[in-house]
């Protein structure tokens, strides 16, 4: 139900063990308290996180899909920014 | 043909579960009929988790009311097959949802008592009910914030919301004195360590529920004369209508499953 009084809020989980808060979705909420209640009860419900983040998604600025081509397409010709022509000692492990 | 009652035989302890294990199945029941008909869909899903948590803390008290009864009963029989004058949760709890606000005002009264009385219960001399507690205290925990965020948003929001809040509070009010009332069968209990007194809770519910109504800008009503009579199968025209549909289908097809 989408009304002035419950805005969109955008949700970040962050996993038993992931490092990083990701993405998963967004709900309505009529403010931060709530916005994060509502997070726990649709996002965790199956142990899926330890720390929550909401953010308004009208805080979130956004690139514009109709300039992809601009933004996007220039990177895709560089391969050699992808680390792929080294050698990587065994001694060193995971990187 | 119908599947007839049980017999159950009410020793102190064993009524002591299935009074607190009624309030949960019946909380639960009443929270899961919101299923799909709440205002929101955020707040269709935070009803069912409360209502989930509920129906899990009902589970684990009717498996130890039947084993500390020790006859055939189990955690089905007590839910499907007792009476209404068998059930003997809290009249609060058997209450019509009614509109969204009556059923946060119930379910921020019943929660700000849970909470704390879990929380007491962790030190019991039983240790399943000990157990028991630790792991529902957590989840009335969260019943309690999430209620009491509502008490605030209903009572300073709108006007409309406001009076529907008001309503509910003088309406539900009168069922409160049930949580803290004690009989001659949990008296024994509390004084072997068994059971907490639930009256030593009352201070800490009251200044609890007062400071949140206040700062929601509701008002408690000052009348004291309280309603009696679940803990003791004498309820309300509600809980037989629930009943009907909860155990509809085990009565109409005895032992019927999934």
């Amino acid at each position: 139900m989408a009304t002035p009084n419950t805005p969109l809020w955008e949700v970040f989980i962050r996993s038993r063990n992931g490092l990083a808060h990701k993405h998963c979705g967004s709900l309505h909420a009529s403010d931060a308290t709530m916005a994060l209640q509502a997070a726990r009860d649709i996002f965790t419900r199956r142990g899926e996180g330890l720390s929550i983040w909401v953010v308004p998604s009208s805080a979130i600025t956004a690139s514009d899909p109709s300039e992809k081509g601009m933004m996007f397409e220039p990177a895709e010709s560089k391969i050699y920014r992808h680390p792929t022509f080294y050698d990587v000692p065994e001694e060193v492990g995971h990187m | 043909m119908a599947a007839p009652s049980i017999k159950v035989s009410e020793t102190p302890l064993v009524l002591y579960v299935l009074r607190r294990a009624d309030d949960a199945l019946i909380l639960g029941h009443r929270l899961s009929e919101w299923c799909g008909h709440a205002p929101m869909l955020e707040e269709d899903m935070a009803l069912a988790n409360m209502g989930l948590d509920l129906l899990g803390q009902a589970r684990e008290l009717y498996v130890y009311a039947a084993k500390v009864e020790g006859g055939g009963n189990d955690e089905d029989k007590f839910a499907y097959l007792r009476d209404v004058r068998q059930y003997r949760n809290l009249l609060l709890l058997e209450q019509p949802n009614g509109d969204f606000a009556r059923t946060m005002v119930r379910q921020f009264f019943y929660s700000a008592f849970a909470d704390l009385y879990w929380r007491a219960m962790m030190k019991s001399t039983d240790t399943t009910l000990a157990a028991i507690a630790a792991k529902s205290e957590k989840e009335s925990a969260y019943h309690l914030r999430h209620s009491s965020e509502w008490m605030l948003r209903l009572g300073d929001g709108t006007d409309e919301s406001h009076v529907r809040a008001q309503t509910a509070i003088d309406d539900l009010w009168s069922f409160t004195g049930e949580m803290f009332a004690v009989d001659d069968s949990e008296r024994g209990l509390i004084d072997a360590g068994i059971a907490i007194d639930p009256a030593d809770l009352k201070p800490q519910w009251l200044r609890t529920v007062s400071s949140i109504v206040a700062e929601a800008t509701l008002a408690l009503p000052t009348s004291d004369w309280m309603q009696q009579g679940g803990r003791f199968g004498r309820h309300s025209e509600h809980l037989g209508h629930l009943l009907s549909d909860l155990q509809y289908l085990q009565r109409a097809f005895p032992g019927t499953t999934w």
